[in-house]
Order: C-alpha cells, then structure tokens, then sequence
C-alpha cells in the first residue's frame, strides 16, 4: 500500500498539476492559432510576466492576503491578468498587427513572436534578476498530509495548497471558457472566425474586436498558468524555453484550433512527463518475491530521468506529426 | 529535375539573365564602414583580442551562410541553430582530444560496444515486430505486441547503458577522445548535425511551416541536455578542454599569429562555401529551390518534387551549421555545453542572417561580422551604462542597487537582439543587401 500511496503522489498528483498548467497554456496558443494562425512563440513568456506581476505585487502589499485567510499572490492574480492582457493587446497592436497589415507569411510572424519573447525575457530579467524567488512573501505554504485508514499505510497522500487552488482554479477556467465559446455572442463570433475568416467578415463581424479579445483571454490565462506554476515551484525568469515545447505538443496533440482538445491534450503531456519519469521499480517491490529468480531487477526502472524531461514532450511531438498530424481530436486547420 | 530537362531542346541552357552592370554602391560603403569598424577595434583593443574576435565572426558567418539557406533560399524557419552548433562542437571535442588510456585499457569499451549493440539488436526486433502482420497477425495485435516489447526492450538496455555508463564515470573518468586532426571531427560534426536535420526535416517538412520551428526549438534543448549530462561522454558540466588545434597553437606561434593562421582557413573554407553556394544559387537547382519558397503550388504543378527539395536544403543548412559548431569550438578550445545558449547561438544568427539580407550570400557575411562586432563590444558598453545608472540612481533617489547589477545588465543585451528581430522584420523585411532577384524576359 505504501507504494500506491507513493505512486498517487508521485504520478497522480504531479500530472495533474503538470497537466492543468500545460492545458491552460496550451488553449491561450490553440485560441491565437486558431483566430490569428501563427505559433506564438512568446506565450510562455507571457505566463512569466503574468507571474512576475504578481510577484512584484505581492512584495508591495504582503499583508493583503492575511486578513481573507488565502495566499496574497491569489489575491494579487485578477489585478496581473489584467496587467497580462493589457500587454498581450499591446504586443499585438505594436508589434504583429503591423505585420499582419504588411500580409507576411504566417512563419514572419512566427519569427516576430520570438522577438517578442527575447524583449519579455529581457525585460523581465532586467527587473526581477536571473535566480529563483518564492511568491510566497509573507504567508506560508500550506502542506496537507492525508493519512490513509488502512493498515500498514505509513505514508500519507501529500498535497499542497496552491496545488489545490490550481485544481479549483483550473476547472473554474475551463468551465467559464466552455461557456464564453457556446453561449455568449463574442464567443460564437471567434468560433465563425476560427471556422472561415472571410465569411465571418462579410457577415458583419468585426475581426478587430474578435482579435483583441483572444488576446486578452490568451494574456489572462497565461497569467493564471504562469502564477499556479510559480506558486506551485518558485517563480524563475527562465523557463520559457522549457514550456514552450510541452505547451505547443499538448495543443497539437489536442488537434490545434480546438480549445477542449488543448485541455486533453496538456493533461496527455503532463502525465506522459511525470509517467516516463517515474521509478517503476517501486511498484513492482510489493512482488519481488514472487519475482523468478533470474529476473534480477535495476534499482531504477524509470523510462528516462529527471533531466532529460524535456524528451518526452517532443517524442509526443514527433509521434503526433508522423501518425496523426491533425491531433487527436481533428484540429480545424493545419 | 533531369526528366524535365530531357524534353527541352538539347541545346538550351536556363541561366539567369545577367543583371544589368552597375556599380554596387550599396556594398562598397557597408563593406567600407565594416572594414572601418574592423580597424577601429584593432586600433583600441589591440591585434590578439581582434583577431580573435574576427575568427569567432567567421565561424558564425558560416553558422548564418547555413541559416540564410533554409530561411532565405526556402523560407524554412530553424529556430534550434544551437542544437546543430551543440553537435558539431561535440564532434570536434571527441574526435580531437587525445585518447584516454584509463578507458581504452581495461575491458569497459568492450562492454559498452556489447550494449550498443544489444541496443541495435533491440532496434532491429522491434522494427520486425511492426512487420508481424505481413505473417497473418491481426493488426492490433501487432501495434500491442510492438509497443510492448519496444517498452521493455528500451527498458533493458536503459538499465544496462546506465550500469555500464556510471562504471565509465568511476573508473575512467570520461570516454575521451580519439586523437585524430580536428577536421576529422568538423566533418563528421556537419554529417551528424546533416542527419539530425535529416530526422526532423522528414517529420516537420510536409507540414505547416510552424512546425518545424517548434520541432527544432525542442531539439536544440534536447541536444544540450544530453550533452549537459552525459557526463560520460563529455565531463558534462565539468567541462573539456584544452581541445586540440589543426593549426600551430599559441604556444609555438604567439596568440596574434596563431589566431591568424586559424583565421586564415575558415577564410578558405568560407570562401569554398560561398562559391559552391553562388554556383548552386543561379543554376536551375537554385531556381526550383526559389520558385518553391515563392509559389510552392505552381512549383508543385511543374512537376517539383517539393518535400524532398525541401528536406534537401534543410538537411545542406544543417550540414554548414554542424561544421561551423566544430570550426567554433576548436577554437574556443574548451567544450562546455552549458556554454551554449539559445542566445547566443540562435537567435544571434537570426539576427546576422535577417539583418544582413537573407537569401544574399554576401549580405550574410557581412550581416555575421557586423552583428558580431556589435555583439561583442557591446558587453562593456552594457557594463558601462548600468553602472552609470546606478551611480545616478546612488546620487539622485539615494536608491540602494542590488548587487548582481552586472548579470542584469547583460540580460539588457536580450532586449536588444528582441527588439532588432522584431524591428528589421517590420522596417527591413529584406535586410541591408537584399536578395537580387533576377527577372527573365
């Protein structure tokens, strides 16, 4: 039982919280591919610039927090989404709508995302440094160990609270999200717009505002993704590079264009990582003695370690655009 | 191609209409400014550190002449030059440093030889697995029982590489080099980034053209990781050096010289790349290669084999970068994988490559030496203006400035190489030298 408790921490816990943040990401990207039709590049970025506004924040008013009972930095999140899409429509309005205007060729903007991504990096080093800082200023994380009722079961199920929150947060996301797309009339029209631009213009739907608004989604759930990641680990200047690749396999996996195929496909990623990963070995201990005798098993049984993490978004990757480029769940454009 | 011709009166050769004569302003006054430049720096920063300098800039002028023929001659977006740079300085490191005896001597070559080729063994199982249903076997059947025993068959040599690998690190330290000439190892740096290029290239090509930017961003980070911590293979973050040159090193020459005769041969290797590449670029090859990245459809209706001209190009780009990686990391004399930064390795390129006019061979040269002067001078003056700014802000606000201000202000240089991407793209789209494009009629 030890070991199951073991595996519940350590796969079925992890994914999920991988797996949530890779989804949140991954629907902002699949939602600008599908109205703008460019990978954008700089989306991880913008999650670190959603989190280092809470975090900048947070050090001015620590104490906020304290007299509702939750952490300061969740209180401090509405504010950095705004902040987040404000800048998302700014880099657009700056920076790729003018290409837009020029009608380059979807890779130019591809290039010009990375730009962006350089001067956020930048900018966001510039300001915070390049070490890890906890958003965690003057409230204390919470750790909630959940002893299980069964006998010979030592290890409790450890579970954190902004590993909570991001649950909570995520499905609130999602939900709200589903609503937005099939009830209210904005949603319908960046549907039409994903489906056929030109018919969507010439039935009088202004794509301006429709582009604006992905922006702002994008931008506020990318703070949302960027703030429950720090908040989970500590917040780092330098990940980007590190969550782009997982972030664009989950929504390609998903099908790209397709928001609920994006959820589906963050939450493949992130337990496919925290699976391969995994020391099987632990597993199997329960029956070593079962085991035939010639089959002396390593202590480490884990597909790949640690550090090399990053291959298996890409695996993913590789395999989705050899077998089933479309994705999953059929992605409206290719 | 060849077919194509076949039907055309024999005697007809296609050659670009010669452009009209005139005297390139253009080149001769960026090329005198750079020139100028170039003495500016020798006359302040003496002829050893220039020197230097000016070999780093043609290694990287051979990096952007790779990167200016996939993005400029076939519009294909690699944003993982650093992978293939990563893999050639790897090459040069392990076929030039001299060969270790602690390793060699006892019987772990031999043991690592058996599991390399149990991992070939393994290979060739599985592929016969995915073959089974050729023999009757259901196809669902086939796909379970293939990813099955490819699971635990990667599971078996992993747990056996890692045994045999982790002795390698106790007893020997390193697997060590080869101790063959350092060009040994440039060229079959180029062939092994050629086949990595080739991999991804068969994947991403086909497809939307974003994908390959996403692949080889992925494996670039994925390159260094496994040199990063294949401590087996290359000391890892611990670092190999000195690397061996091809050339008299500074010990029997002095620095300036010795610097002088490396930069002597990657002028001539740069000089051989750049004739083959004005050859390749006016004949037809060149043509179909332009008439792809301009109306792929039509080039498609004209019977142009697109994806295999594309995976063509990609995989020549790929080859220059890994030759230039190796040419790069010779000279550094030191392989550090950490040492490599999308930064630096990339995104610079990127810049050298769309500044100096992607898709003109010589707006490339002279894109990759003026990036790399600016580069590299304007680490003292990012230095220099933060210090200012403290001091100001010391004096002024009595603000107390934090005390890593100096790895700030080089992050300042990040903000710069973004704002030039996103700046020449929108103000320059052709770059300084644009491609001539020749019309015909």
């Amino acid at each position: 039982m030890n070991e199951l408790v073991f595996f519940i921490n350590n796969v079925v816990i992890a994914g999920s919280v991988t797996g949530s943040i890779y989804a949140i990401g991954a629907i902002g990207v699949t939602l600008i591919f599908s109205i703008m039709r460019f990978a954008h590049f700089a989306h991880a970025d913008m999650m670190t610039f959603g989190a280092f506004m809470v975090l900048l924040l947070t050090t001015l008013f620590p104490a906020a927090g304290a007299s509702i009972g939750v952490p300061t930095a969740l209180i401090m999140l509405p504010l950095a989404m705004v902040l987040t899409a404000a800048l998302a429509v700014g880099i657009d309005k700056a920076f790729y709508k003018p290409l837009r205007a020029h009608g380059v060729k979807p890779i130019v903007l591809v290039i010009g995302s990375l730009g962006v991504t350089l001067m956020l990096q930048g900018l966001i080093r510039l300001f915070s440094g390049t070490g890890g800082q906890s958003l965690y200023v003057d409230d204390r994380k919470e750790i909630f160990r959940l002893a299980l009722p069964f006998e010979g079961v030592r290890a409790p199920i450890v579970i954190t609270e902004p590993q909570l929150y991001l649950f909570v947060i995520t499905l609130v996301a999602v939900v709200a999200l589903h609503i937005f797309l099939n009830r209210s009339r904005l949603g319908k029209a960046m549907r039409a717009m994903s489906d056929n631009p030109e018919l969507a213009q010439a039935s009088g739907i202004n794509t301006n505002t429709i582009v604006a608004v992905t922006w702002v989604i994008a931008g506020g759930l990318a703070a949302i993704a960027g703030t429950l990641l720090s908040l989970d680990v500590t917040f780092k200047p330098d990940l980007s590079f590190f969550l782009l690749l997982p972030i664009f396999a989950a929504a390609i996996v998903g099908g790209v264009g397709h928001p609920y195929g994006a959820i589906a496909g963050g939450f493949v990623v992130g337990f496919a990582e925290t699976l391969a990963v995994f020391n099987w070995n632990v597993l199997l201990r329960p029956f070593r003695d079962s085991l035939p005798a010639w089959l002396e098993l390593p202590s480490n049984l884990a597909f790949v370690g640690t550090e090399y993490k990053i291959v298996v978004p890409f695996f993913i990757l590789v395999a989705i655009l050899v077998w089933r480029p479309t994705g999953l769940f059929k992605g409206k454009v290719i | 191609m060849s077919n194509s011709t076949e039907t055309r009166d024999p005697t007809y050769t296609p050659r670009d209409a010669t452009p009209a004569r005139r005297f390139p302003v253009r080149e001769v006054v960026l090329f005198g400014a750079l020139l100028g430049a170039i003495l500016a720096v020798y006359a302040l920063m003496g002829a050893a550190y220039s020197t230097r300098m000016l070999v780093e800039a043609a290694c990287y002028a051979i990096l952007a002449l790779g990167l200016t023929i996939q993005w400029g001659y076939a519009g294909q977006f690699n944003a993982g030059v650093m992978g293939f740079v990563a893999l050639g300085g790897f090459c040069a490191m392990l076929f030039s440093v001299p060969v270790n005896d602690a390793f060699w001597g006892t019987e772990l070559p031999g043991e690592l030889g058996r599991v390399l080729l149990y991992g070939v063994a393994a290979i060739f199982l599985v592929v016969g697995a995915s073959r089974l249903d050729r023999l009757g076997v259901p196809k669902k059947l086939r796909t379970l029982i293939t990813i099955v025993l490819a699971l635990v068959l990667y599971l078996v040599i992993i747990s056996q590489l890692r045994e045999v690998t982790s002795q390698i690190q106790s007893q020997a330290g390193f697997v060590g080099g080869f101790g063959l000439p350092a060009w040994v190892g440039w060229i079959v740096g180029g062939a092994l980034a050629g086949g990595v290029g080739y991999f991804i290239g068969h994947v991403c090509l086909g497809l939307r053209s974003d994908y390959l930017a996403i692949a080889t961003l992925g494996i670039a980070e994925i390159i260094k990781a496994f040199l990063k911590n294949s401590d087996w293979l290359t000391r890892g973050t611990a670092t190999v050096s000195p690397l061996p040159w091809p050339t008299p090193g500074p010990a029997e020459l002095g620095f300036t010289l010795s610097r002088a005769v490396y930069l002597s041969i990657t002028a001539v290797v740069i000089a051989v790349i750049f004739f083959l590449l004005h050859r390749a670029y006016h004949a037809p090859w060149g043509r179909m290669i332009r008439a792809i990245r301009d109306n792929e459809i039509s080039a498609a209706a004209m019977g142009k084999d697109i994806n295999k001209r594309r995976l063509e190009i990609f995989v020549l780009g790929c080859i220059l970068m890994g030759l230039g990686g190796g040419m790069l990391g010779t000279f550094n004399s030191l392989f550090d994988p950490q040492g490599y930064l999308p930064l630096n390795h990339t995104f610079l390129v990127l810049v050298m490559v769309i500044l100096g006019g992607p898709g003109n061979n010589l707006g490339t040269i002279f894109g990759a030496v003026a990036v790399y002067i600016i580069w590299i001078m304007s680490e003292p003056l990012a230095l220099f203006l933060m210090q200012l700014a403290v001091s100001f802000g010391e004096g002024a606000f009595g603000w107390d400035a934090p005390n890593n201000m100096d790895s700030r202000a080089l992050q300042a240089r990040v903000l710069v190489i973004g704002m030039l991407i996103t700046l020449v793209l929108r103000f320059a789209p052709k770059g300084l030298l644009p491609e001539k494009i020749a019309h015909h009629g």
